[in-house]
Parts: C-alpha cells; sequence; structure tokens
C-alpha cells in the first residue's frame, strides 16, 4: 500500500497516452466523424429541398391544368355558340337565298304569263278576225249589200 | 498454487502482494513491475487498436470496428460537451477518452479469474503478479496526480498566474483581506481532497472488489458447499462488477474533465 516510484512510471506512461491520443487517436477520427456529419446533413438539406421543389412543381402542375381545363371549357364555349351563330347565320343566308331565288321565279313566270297572255291576245285577235271573216263571207249577201253599198255610196 | 497448506491471511497477502523490485535504497525506490507492465501492455494493446481503427477511418459508411470505435468517442464527446465550453478537441476531449479507456480496460483485469490467472503466472515463473493495475494505488494516484497537476497548469494557462493566485485568496468567499487566509485554507483543502478523492476512489473500489473475489475463492477450498456458494456468489460479484468496473472508469473520467474545465472558469 506504499507509494513508490511506481507513481512515476506509472505517470510517465499515463502523459505517453494522452500524446498519442491527443495526436494520433483524436484527430483523424474527430475529421471523420465530421466530414460524415456534414455530408448526411447536406443530403439531408438536399432530400428536403428537392421534397419542396416537388411540393412546388405538383402545385404547379395542379395549377397548370386548372387553367387548362378552364380554357378548354371556355373555348368549347366560344365554339359551342361560334357554331350557333355559323348554323343560324347559313339558315339566314339559305333563306334569304331561297327568297330571291323564290321571287325570281316568281317574277319569270310572271313575265312567262304575261308573254302567254300576249300572244294569246295577239292570236285572239287574229282568231277573231278570221272568226268574223268566216262570219262575214257566210252572211254576205251581194243584192243586200249591193244596196247598202249603194246606198253608202251615194251618201257619198 | 505452493504445495503447502496456506492460511487464509497468508493467501491473500500473497495474491496481494506485488512483483516488486527495489532500484535504490529506500522504500520509495521500488517499481511494481507487474503494475506498471500490465498497464503498459493493456496501453499498447488498446491505444493500438484504436490508432489501426483511426489509421483506416473513412468518412463515408463506416466499418463495424470503426463505427464501435465512434460510439465511444462519441459518447465521451458528449460528456465532455456538457461540461466544457471551450475547444474541447484540441486536449481535454482525447485526455477524457484516454482516461476513460485505459482506466476501463485496467479495471476490467478484475475479471481475470484470480487463481487461474495465478497458476499460469506461476508456470512463467512469477512468484507474485497482480493483474489489475487500478488495486495499486499507485497507480490510481498516478493518474489523480497527473490530471491535478494538468488542473493547475490550466488554471494558470487561462487566468495567468497572478490570476491564479488571486483566485486562491479571494474565492469562494470574497475579496475582503479579512478572509483571505479563509479562502486560501478552503482552496488548499480542495487542492488537497481532489486528487485523493479521485483516486482513492477507484482505487478503493477495485481492491475491495479483489478481495471479495480472493474470499469467495478462500470459501470455494473449503468445502462442497463452499465450493458452490463461492461459485455462485463468484458469479453474482461477477456480474456487479461488470457495473462497477465500467461506472467507476466513468466516474474517473468525469471527475478528469470535472476538474480540468473547473481550471479554465474564472471566478
Amino acid at each position: 500500500m506504499n507509494i513508490n516510484l511506481t507513481l512515476f512510471a506509472q505517470a510517465v506512461s499515463f502523459a505517453i497516452l494522452i500524446w498519442f491520443t491527443v495526436k494520433f487517436v483524436w484527430p483523424p477520427l474527430l475529421k471523420a466523424i465530421e466530414t460524415r456529419q456534414k455530408t448526411i446533413a447536406d443530403g439531408l438539406a438536399a432530400g428536403e429541398r428537392g421534397k419542396q421543389e416537388l411540393e412546388a412543381a405538383t402545385q404547379r402542375s395542379t395549377a397548370a391544368v386548372e387553367e387548362a381545363k378552364l380554357k378548354a371549357s371556355s373555348i368549347i364555349t366560344q365554339a359551342e355558340k361560334r357554331a350557333t351563330d355559323i348554323i343560324e347565320e347559313a339558315k339566314n343566308n339559305a333563306k334569304a337565298e331561297g327568297d330571291r331565288i323564290l321571287a325570281g321565279a316568281k317574277a319569270e313566270i310572271d313575265q312567262e304569263v304575261n308573254r302567254a297572255k300576249e300572244g294569246l291576245r295577239a292570236q285572239v285577235s287574229a282568231l277573231a278576225v278570221a272568226g268574223a271573216e268566216k262570219i262575214l263571207r257566210k252572211e254576205i249577201d251581194a243584192k243586200v249589200h249591193a244596196d247598202m253599198l249603194n246606198t253608202i255610196a251615194n251618201e257619198l | 498454487m505452493a504445495a503447502e497448506k496456506l492460511t487464509p491471511s497468508e493467501y491473500i497477502g500473497h495474491h496481494l502482494s506485488f512483483n516488486a523490485k527495489s532500484v535504490g535504497d529506500g522504500s520509495f525506490w521500488v517499481l511494481h513491475y507487474d503494475t506498471l507492465i500490465m498497464s503498459a501492455i493493456l496501453g499498447v494493446v488498446v491505444f493500438g487498436f484504436l490508432w489501426w481503427v483511426v489509421r483506416g477511418a473513412t468518412s463515408g459508411v463506416p466499418s463495424k470496428r470503426q463505427a464501435f470505435v465512434e460510439l465511444a468517442v462519441e459518447f465521451v464527446d458528449d460528456q465532455v460537451k456538457s461540461i466544457f465550453h471551450g475547444n474541447r478537441h484540441a486536449f481535454l476531449a482525447p485526455l477524457a477518452l484516454t482516461v476513460f479507456v485505459w482506466v476501463l480496460f485496467m479495471n476490467a483485469m478484475d475479471f481475470l479469474p484470480v487463481d487461474i490467472m495465478a497458476l499460469f503466472y506461476h508456470s512463467i515463473g512469477l512468484d507474485h503478479w497482480r493483474s489489475v493495475p487500478t488495486s495499486d494505488i499507485n497507480a490510481t494516484f498516478a493518474l489523480a496526480l497527473s490530471v491535478w497537476i494538468l488542473m493547475i497548469f490550466f488554471s494558470i494557462k487561462v487566468k495567468g498566474l497572478g490570476g491564479w493566485i488571486h483566485e486562491l485568496f479571494c474565492s469562494p468567499f470574497g475579496t475582503n483581506p479579512l478572509i483571505w487566509p479563509a479562502n486560501l485554507a478552503f482552496n488548499l483543502i480542495e487542492y488537497i481532497s481532489k486528487p485523493l478523492s479521485h483516486s482513492l476512489r477507484l482505487f478503493g473500489n477495485m481492491y475491495a472488489g479483489e478481495i471479495i473475489f480472493l474470499l469467495l475463492g478462500m470459501w470455494a477450498a473449503t468445502g462442497l458447499a463452499g465450493t458452490f456458494f463461492g461459485a455462485l456468489l463468484g458469479a453474482g460479484w461477477a456480474i456487479f462488477h461488470i457495473l462497477i468496473v465500467v461506472l467507476q472508469a466513468f466516474i474517473f473520467m468525469m471527475l478528469t474533465v470535472v476538474y480540468i474545465s473547473m481550471a479554465h472558469e474564472s471566478h
């Protein structure tokens, strides 16, 4: 139980071990640990950033899809309206055209009728003249008429 | 074991004597070769292992070996970090690692079964050999005194010689010259008690542990019942001793860290 020189010898070996640890054991291991910690922290930060970016991108894409849907529906509405308009216009045009054709046809018919009437009229007078001639030819009595003609001639 | 029958006190005395060689005149000039060689072997093996692992240390995915060493290092580093607020990596944390690992392994020599080891030592011609360096007061006192010197060194380094002397006289009670003697007495008692409690705590635990193992071993030699209960209690004490070995190494490290970080603080 007595204190002796062992104490100093032991203290010397302790000092050597401390020096060894301070110099050769601690620094490289600490460097390795700290480098790894930094790598892990960076990795985690990058992961976090990636997650946020993904979230933002998802939001952006959702918004884009919404906008596209809205645009599409407005385009469809516009197209439908335009189609209705075109159909309406076409109907109107067709009707106007029909009316115009009808009116032209009517006018032509009227003209034809008039022309026919004119023709007929001319023929009626010729017929009337021919009829009258026939009648007249049958009715004529040269004696009678000679008297009448003589009378007329006398009156001259 | 010697052929003749030993009395209990002879048995214990035999197991507790050092392999002492006198290197000069007087009882001071004696070296305990067992303490020195056991601690040196442990130091070389354990710190050689650490060095070997650390030399191949990678900052990438660590091997299991490296992860184990890192576990120990980070355990120590956490303890130091919670107490000391300076640049711990320069000296204090490696010091704490040295103390913890070395004391742990010196304590762990207590697990070696005394009589079987004695057979082994006798077979290589060693009559007296103590396996546990920390049950030698010289070893624990060497550690505690080294820490004590470091404590004073850092105290003077941080506060300057004047600051340190000022602190001796003016803390903890105040700067009034009338209470300088009280302050000085208080500080001296503190400076004396620190290395004593530091070293004797470890020594006492390890020495007592060894004696209990010896007593149980002696009981085992008395007969069948003694062998049975001696073995049973020996196993129980060994299991309990696992706790003591680690705990005492931990306490020794923590006190080292506390003392030296206290030396860094000005009052």
